[in-house]
């Protein structure tokens, strides 16, 4: 028999289809284009990609958030730092939006003193990846040294004012390296300011995400054998309790071409959202009522365990 | 043909179908020994991994290698764990030849 999808598990639970609500957060990807290939990436984004959102769809962005008031901004990739233009749509948006978070894996930040002072001077907060405290899983995931890089950059993140309680907000995302899930979030984080405290890195919180099964992560769950299991893993522990806090339902995910999606892993598939198919067709917040968020079985991942909101 | 399939071990439960009260109170048991306690879920994982390498029980060895690695353990603790049992199987080997001793200095000249 086959296994339920995810809509059918929504209704088994008594949930309803998932609907847009009224978003607060505009997340920008800039581009796919990175300089890590990260196994676990489900947009694929490495060195040789070239799609990169142009200045005319960043321009149509800040215009959007300047007729749509959004509470968080939150421009991510690829590595965001790779665009050239990713100073302009920083610069523009600081002053549009209340709060801001830049994603980073750290490495990408090296020796780009112009950027960090911009992220600092326009009070941007960091969201950076590092997928564990231990070179070797670290390096697993992103190539050789690049936990001591990592590192590093903390302690630079860390003198410039981030994480400090000054203002400037320094979070920690982590991913599991394989097919397993991650540890629970509290756990995780008392692991990871212990080694980071050890390091003389601190940060505001620490953020632990599933591996979603697609893109280059998919490819290796189905080389390695492990897809099966991973999936089947992620439906026995879905939890209807996180279903009405799932980001997708306040998001707007616009994509490096400008085309807009309800998560960054809808986007990754090219589902589109059904609020607007390109942001210079999204007027304000006032979506139809009950616009469906096109769903699939990817998004197990999101309502597994303690979820993914 | 093994007689070890991992698929075998999602029928754990239904060892419970000829004695369901033993099994009830097995799995409850079972439940509570691992729930955070003194030690954290992840210690105890930790040692239930050292133990199933000592035991050699591989639905164990499975289990709580997916166990260790979903409650934030890395390779090198897990190694490390089982590093423990080895020395502890391989100890307790050892200091057996304490009884050989014994009866070695009462019967030999």
């Amino acid at each position: 028999m086959d296994a339920a999808t995810f809509a059918e598990t929504l209704a088994a639970h008594g949930l309803p289809p998932l609907c847009k609500g009224t978003p607060d957060t505009l997340q920008v990807n800039v581009g796919y284009l990175c300089n890590r290939a990260c196994r676990h990436c489900h947009l694929e984004a490495g060195p040789a990609r070239t799609e990169r959102m142009s200045r005319v769809v960043m321009d149509e962005v800040v215009a959007l958030a300047r007729r749509a008031p959004f509470a968080l901004a939150d421009v991510t990739g690829g590595a965001p730092e790779m665009n050239p233009d990713i100073g302009h749509l920083l610069r523009e948006l600081a002053a549009l939006t209340p709060r801001r978070i830049f994603r980073t894996n750290l490495v990408a930040l090296e020796g780009r003193e112009e950027l960090l002072g911009l992220l600092t001077s326009g009070g941007w907060g960091i969201g950076a990846s590092l997928p564990a405290v231990n070179a070797g899983q670290v390096d697993g995931v992103r190539g050789d040294g690049v936990f001591e890089r990592s590192l590093n950059m903390l302690r630079r993140l860390n003198a410039l004012g981030y994480g400090q309680g000054q203002g400037l907000e320094l979070h920690l995302v982590s991913n599991p390296g394989g097919a397993f899930l991650p540890p629970s979030q509290a756990a995780a984080t008392k692991t990871f300011r212990r080694a980071l405290d050890l390091q003389g890195i601190v940060f505001n919180s620490l953020m632990t995400f599933a591996n979603v099964p697609l893109g280059r992560f998919r490819s290796w769950l189905e080389a390695s054998g492990n897809l099966e299991d991973y999936e089947a893993s992620l439906r026995q522990r879905f939890n209807p309790q996180v279903v009405c806090g799932l980001m997708c339902r306040n998001i707007l995910s616009v994509g490096w071409d400008g085309r807009l999606y309800d998560c960054d892993f809808n986007q990754a598939l090219g589902l589109a959202s059904a609020t607007a198919e390109h942001i210079s067709d999204y007027q304000s917040h006032s979506p139809p009522d009950e616009v469906a968020i096109p769903v699939g079985e990817h998004c197990f991942a999101c309502t597994a365990g303690s979820g993914f909101t | 043909m093994t007689y070890y399939d991992p698929k075998d071990l999602a029928k754990f439960g239904d060892i419970g179908k000829n004695a369901p009260e033993a099994a009830k109170k097995f799995f409850a048991y079972y439940e509570e020994v691992f729930a955070e306690g003194a030690l954290t879920a992840r210690e105890k994982a930790l040692i239930a991994l050292a133990v199933a390498h000592a035991v050699q029980c591989p639905y164990c060895i499975d289990a709580y290698t997916g166990t260790c690695l979903e409650k934030g353990s890395n390779a090198d603790e897990m190694t490390e764990a089982v590093h423990v049992a080895a020395a502890i199987r391989g100890g307790a080997t050892l200091v057996h030849g304490v009884q050989m001793r014994n009866i070695l200095d009462k019967k030999a000249f």
